[in-house]
């Protein structure tokens, strides 16, 4: 996170701790406020999605393994018809002939193909009496087999899969007879390879299949072996399976069980036979929800593209406002300083006219007692004093200094005033060249170098002239001192900007630090030497032309030179 | 016989005291006045005086005002306008109102001496005018 913030945003901004956490909120907020309502949607519609479908899913399962199960029901039902209906017609007497019950047997092979394997006449001792088939088992001895003492008992039975005498996976269809009052078991071998495929035909998607378990929990059909097929059923989970589906109610019962190997499979089951056996469909789970899966997907790569695009926005959205932000700070931080300049440029001049004011009279008073003891100086009585000579210098050093003072407080009066004195339309190269003409005294002196560069049909401004060469004197001095004994070269240059006639003076002199450039307005600031300069020219520059509407820049480079632009007002054209 | 006689009219005790004894010192006959109402009470009794040196920052009536007064009830009489600040737009009006001259203060005595006696010379000059021009008015209602 921090890192992709500094990748993100401007290093300066991310540097201040405001701009951070400004933009870590909206990143979180924007982030937090379009993800949640998402996510809960989505997971929702999802959620909802999963259950219908596993309810649709279910339903189809169980239609499926109901309708089977009916078939297989039918099936044995029909065989078990087929045999009561044979020993019916037959008789106990016309069936130990061993040529009609193989009569039989090619009808009913006739009739329903390989379903009957073979045909068994079993007195009430177990004994094969009559036996017509591939099998050579006339006279087996069928007394301890299961199946036949579950005839005895009742009217017909389906036999488990065993492997008998024969040694092959068979099953038995019975039934139970009597004549002349001994009951007599006609059964039938149905063909095991013909009923496994009849539940081994159940097939769907590319997992499923279908098998039939006894009470015990024993397979009683082979599911064939399918490429993709996770393997056949594990007998501890079919063991389970008949107590599970036992607990269950309904025609078809659902359970989700997860094999040995971590495969998580579906089983529906429904009775069989009366509830001896249990048929069985298997399909993976993975298989049977596939599609379920494939909304999942498709449900999260729609969210994380949504969520990169949501962090994408949060994150473009909050740098763009960030630097706005910034920006506007910015700006404002100017405006205040420029405000706060101004404002701080009237108050100081205000202060500074009230207390000029106020020391002007005391000023005035000293300079004359100062006179008037000059004058007493000059009566003869005190021509004889000693300290004649050095009473008079000292009262001269106070006039000076009081006269000193006294420039001191009418400079600051006339930073601080506020009504124009006369005005009228000037054209400002005019006023220009006067100016170069009054300080070329000075120039040659300093051996300035003095270049114009004015723009001819500049409009003209309303202002002070007086006032005017003021200002323009105050920042040719200023320059010329900024040159200093090595001389330079001093430019002024005029021309129209926006409304504004700019002047442009410019120095290659020593340049003003940048730590003194905003304070270079202050009045009494000054880098000039005690006595050289009192630090108003400036200041009073400022007061002349902001009364006019006006502004004065300043660019300044050390060791290269000063450019002050004085911008003032185009007088309207009337 | 002092240069001229005037009324040096501040709110400023001590300056004017020492104002007052450096011009005397130079031939003024001054006339002391520390409020414009005072002034204008001292021009009513005092006839003979020629100039006024006027403060134009008082408390009360102030200097531009006390000069309004003065011009109405003493048209010929000079006034020097005495400034603390340097605004010009005081000093214009004083001119305007018929003011001589004006001084920023603190000034140079021997220029405010100099204007003094300018505005007498021109306050006598006009007392002259004004005396020739009775003088032909007699000689000519005599003729």
């Amino acid at each position: 996170m921090e890192k992709l913030f500094q990748r993100l945003f401007p290093d300066h901004l991310i540097a201040n701790p405001h701009y951070r956490s400004l933009a870590r909120n909206m990143l979180l907020i924007i982030i937090s406020v379009s993800m949640v309502p998402m996510i809960v949607v989505s997971s929702t519609l999802y959620l909802q999605f999963r259950h219908s479908y596993r309810e649709k899913v279910n339903d189809h399962l169980s239609e499926l393994v109901l309708k089977h199960k009916q078939n297989i029901d039918n099936f044995l039902q029909e065989r078990l018809t087929d045999i009561r209906l044979m020993a019916a017609r037959n008789g106990y007497e016309r069936l130990k002939d061993e040529v009609l019950l193989k009569r039989n047997l090619e009808l009913l092979q006739q009739e329903y193909g390989s379903v009957f394997v073979d045909l068994g006449v079993v007195d009430a001792d177990g004994r094969q009496e009559a036996y017509a088939g591939p099998f050579k088992l006339a006279r087996a001895d069928y007394a301890d087999a299961d199946w036949f003492k579950q005839a005895l008992k009742h009217d017909q039975v389906i036999s488990d899969v065993f492997l008998g005498l024969r040694g092959l996976p068979h099953f038995i269809v019975a039934v139970h007879s009597v004549e002349n009052g001994r009951p007599w078991i006609l059964r039938a071998t149905i063909d095991f390879v013909y009923f496994n495929n009849l539940v081994d035909n159940i097939r769907i998607g590319s997992t499923g299949m279908a098998f039939i378990l006894n009470r015990e929990g024993k397979l009683q059909t082979t599911p064939g072996a399918r490429p993709s097929m996770s393997g056949p059923p594990e007998s501890a989970v079919l063991q389970g399976l008949w107590i599970v589906m036992s607990a269950g109610t309904g025609d078809v019962r659902i359970v989700l069980r997860e094999d040995s190997r971590g495969v998580e499979n579906i089983y529906a089951g429904a009775f069989l036979k009366s509830g001896k056996w249990l048929l069985i469909y298997q399909q993976s789970a993975e298989d049977a929800f596939a599609d379920l899966h494939w909304s999942f997907m498709l449900t999260t790569l729609i969210m994380a593209v949504g969520m990169a695009s949501i962090v994408l926005m949060a994150f473009t959205l909050s740098r763009m406002v960030v630097i706005r932000t910034a920006r506007a700070d910015e700006e404002k931080k100017l405006m205040n300083q420029k405000m706060v300049e101004t404002g701080k440029l009237a108050s100081i001049g205000e202060l500074a006219a009230g207390v000029a004011h106020e020391i002007n009279n005391p000023v005035a008073i000293m300079v004359e007692e100062a006179g008037w003891m000059g004058d007493l100086l000059e009566e003869t009585e005190f021509q004889e004093s000693k300290n004649l000579a050095e009473f008079k210098r000292a009262l001269a050093q106070i006039q000076t200094q009081g006269r000193r003072c006294k420039d001191i407080t009418h400079k600051l009066l006339s930073f601080a005033r506020k009504t124009a004195a006369t005005v009228q339309e000037v054209q400002i190269n005019l006023l220009i060249e006067d100016l170069i003409a009054l300080s070329a005294q000075r120039t040659k002196f300093s051996m300035v170098e003095v270049r114009t560069e004015l723009t001819e049909g500049l409009p003209m401004v309303r202002v002070s002239i007086s006032e005017l060469q003021q200002v323009f004197l105050n920042l040719i001095n200023n320059a010329i001192d900024a040159m200093g004994n090595k001389g330079g070269r001093l430019t002024l240059s005029t021309r129209a900007h926006d409304g504004f006639v700019v002047i442009d003076v410019a120095d290659t002199g020593s340049g003003i630090p940048a730590a003194n450039l905003n304070r270079i307005f202050d009045p009494f600031f000054s880098t000039k030497a005690v006595g050289k300069g009192a630090g108003l020219g400036l200041s009073i520059c400022y007061g002349i032309i902001n009364k006019l509407g006006g502004r004065i820049e300043v660019e300044s480079t050390v060791d290269v030179g000063t450019r002050f632009s004085v911008y003032i007002p185009a007088a309207l054209g009337d | 016989m002092s240069l001229a006689k005037v009324l040096f009219v501040d709110d400023e005790v001590p300056f004017v005291e020492a104002l007052t004894k450096r011009l005397t010192k130079r031939d003024l006959d001054i006339i002391p006045a520390y409020r414009g109402d005072e002034a204008l009470k001292k021009l009513a009794e005092q006839t003979a005086v020629e100039v006024v040196i006027l403060d134009v920052k008082m408390p009360g009536m102030d200097g531009i005002e006390t000069l309004r007064e003065m011009k109405k009830k003493f048209p010929l009489i000079e006034v020097i306008m005495l400034t603390g600040h340097a605004t010009v737009e005081s000093a214009i009006e004083g001119m305007k109102l018929g003011a001589f001259d004006y001084l920023m203060k603190p000034c140079e005595i021997d220029q405010l001496v100099s204007k003094v006696k300018a505005a007498a010379a021109k306050k006598r000059q006009h007392e002259e005018k004004i005396m020739q021009a009775r003088l032909k008015e007699i000689t000519l209602r005599r003729v």
